[in-house]
């Protein structure tokens, strides 16, 4: 704010009419406005240093031997090639988080775009107590993870209430603790609690679909399902891509679920991520090349998948 | 038309079946959280005795409930705080003003909302404790947040909508850059802001993973990461954790909805879908 104050040259460069020739090719390079570069100077800084920094930094880690020093020791740390990555990459626990990923994406991700539009399109017909409806499904997008996941650790415990529900037919050993439901006990948590911010993207992304194409479509007789199927899903392309790419994004990182939800990636193993695993490596067991490296493959995984989703979603 | 009533009727059911579904694990939370033993049976979903507020006690000797949601408070208020300053100036220049490096912003906004933040903690970690000697300080937690992206894109979504000629007019009524900032762009921003103070305190308030790294010290240790801690440790250890654990998710859960609520007349789904379209 204290920028503000200092409008003296910028109002100079205002009462001058027309520039002078010369002063006009180089207010071309910099731009009618230079001050803004000022503005978004402190931006600019904040993603340099708590970004971009970071970044190269964790490049730079995965290719060589890093790891922690007391403070205001230097002690060399040899260039390694990819002998992190070759490391991580036959390291089977690492390979099972990627595998429990996939996992995770198989139930997630179908779910959430189904579901969101289901509801975003109901919610879109002009009904009553939409906005109710938007509210409920938005709170647990905004809640904490961590209050969250302590009810669903109550709700899905061996003697909590799902169980008690289901009665015989309850899972033996119980969802959390089971080797084969712990993973999709997961997925099934992360898409009730993002859904409803999917919802909000599919309302956007309705209200530029336009009403004549569903009215002709009415008057040609296709009914409600094939309209949803015709008219609702191609018009809302653009934000399924948005939809499955942030889907993706979130999915490939989780922590704090697998951390608390099945209290470290258990029942043995069963529900270990990436990221629980750039946790463990490289700040309980001091690893932090080993932990970049996982870092690495993630983001090339995740652009992947982004990219694959993106091309598979096309105009065709 | 029997059959369009027949449309809507389905649709009522759908919507109101997934409201319950979302709606119920706050119910359980709530009525856990001032109850001596939460149920596990669902003849007891409603209970009609047993009220209490003993829970918030137990969690309170155990993990500080005050101290740590004035830990949250901090950590947030130093987000909301960098953000509505420096992220409303940066909205500003991207939208409307020609500068060099406005390319080079508009081109790192996109890219830091592709990458996700948990590929940055080692390295963040490393830089902040060790490089900056900011562990187990307030700063260190809001360091990584302290402008929120997607703020900076709602700002200049806004800032992009107003229309041209009022900036052309202040410009030809001899208005420098900052005067035209301060004087026009500035007071029409409000509306803005609900949306970016809903989406910025969601942030820090509800984060976990960085807090956690980085704060040792249990007195500096924000309400998502006590009440972690006490789930993960304590609760074993503690003959009925249930209510404490509910009560605990209570209090981390209270703010953001009331917030919420106030706020939701003014908030505007478009805003965010534009944000973080881009």
């Amino acid at each position: 704010m204290t920028a503000v104050s200092t409008g003296t040259p910028g109002r100079e460069r205002g009462r001058t009419p027309a520039p002078a020739p010369a002063r006009r090719g180089r207010r071309r390079w910099w731009g009618g406005q230079p001050v803004g570069t000022l503005l978004a100077a402190p931006y600019l800084v904040f993603v340099l240093v708590v970004f971009a920094y970071p970044l190269g930094f964790a490049g730079y880690m995965s290719l060589h031997d890093y790891f922690f020093t007391a403070p205001g020791v230097d002690v060399p740390k040899p260039f390694v090639g990819f002998d992190n990555f070759a490391a991580v990459l036959t390291d089977p626990q690492v390979l099972r988080s990627f595998r429990n990923t996939a996992v995770f994406l198989v139930i997630n991700v179908p779910l959430t775009v189904v579901l969101a539009l289901v509801l975003a399109s109901a919610l879109n017909a002009g009904i009553r107590w939409a906005s109710v409806y938007r509210v409920a499904y938005y709170v647990p997008y905004l809640t904490a993870s961590v209050s969250l996941v302590g009810v669903w650790m109550l709700l899905f415990s061996s003697n909590g209430l799902v169980n008690a529900v289901l009665g015989p037919l309850a899972p033996d050993p119980s969802w959390l603790v089971n080797k084969g439901l712990a993973m999709p006990t997961i997925a099934l948590y992360v898409t009730w609690k993002q859904l409803g911010f999917y919802v909000l993207l599919y309302l956007a992304a309705l209200q530029n679909v336009p009403r004549e194409l569903h009215e002709s479509a009415e008057t040609d007789g296709a009914n409600g399902f094939q309209r949803f199927l015709n008219v609702t899903v191609p018009g809302v392309r653009g934000a399924t891509t948005l939809v499955l790419v942030l889907a993706i994004i979130t999915g490939t990182n989780l922590f704090t679920e697998p951390y608390l939800l099945t209290s470290g990636g258990g029942p043995d193993g069963a529900s270990v991520t990436p990221v629980l695993l750039i946790y463990q490596r490289g700040i309980q067991q001091q690893n932090p090349d080993t932990a970049a490296a996982i870092g690495m493959l993630l983001v090339i995984v995740v652009g992947l998948l982004s990219l694959a989703a993106q091309r598979l979603n096309r105009e065709r | 038309m029997r059959r369009r009533r027949g449309g809507t009727l389905v649709r009522h059911l759908l919507l109101a079946g997934a409201a319950l579904v979302f709606a119920f694990p706050f119910f359980f939370m709530v009525v856990g959280a001032f109850q001596e033993n939460p149920t596990n049976t669902p003849d007891r979903l409603l209970p009609t005795d047993g009220w209490t507020t003993e829970n918030f006690t137990r969690i309170d000797s155990r993990i500080d409930l005050v101290g740590s949601l004035v830990n949250s408070l901090i950590m947030t208020a130093g987000v909301l705080l960098g953000t509505v300053v420096l992220g409303t100036l940066a909205g500003y220049a991207v939208a409307r003003l020609r500068f060099p490096g406005r390319r080079l912003t508009w081109g790192l906004m996109l890219l830091v909302q592709m990458v996700p933040f948990q590929l940055l903690m080692i390295p963040l970690y490393v830089q902040i404790t060790r490089g900056y000697g900011l562990g187990d300080t307030y700063l260190g937690m809001i360091l990584p947040f302290a402008i929120n992206t997607t703020a900076v894109f709602i700002f200049a979504q806004f800032f992009r909508a107003l229309p041209q000629e009022m900036f052309e007019a202040a410009r030809i009524d001899g208005a420098g850059e900052l005067r035209i900032l301060r004087s026009i762009a500035l007071p029409l921003v409000r509306p803005a802001l609900a949306t970016v103070v809903l989406v910025t305190f969601i942030g820090p308030w509800n984060e976990f993973l960085w807090p956690f790294l980085i704060t040792k010290d249990a007195s500096l240790q924000p309400l998502a990461v006590s009440l972690a801690n006490y789930i993960s440790n304590v609760a074993q250890s503690t003959a009925n954790p249930n209510g404490a654990i509910l009560a605990g998710a209570c209090a981390l859960a209270f703010p953001v909805v009331v917030l919420f609520c106030l706020f939701q007349r003014y908030f505007r789904a478009t805003d965010l879908g534009s944000a973080v379209k881009g």
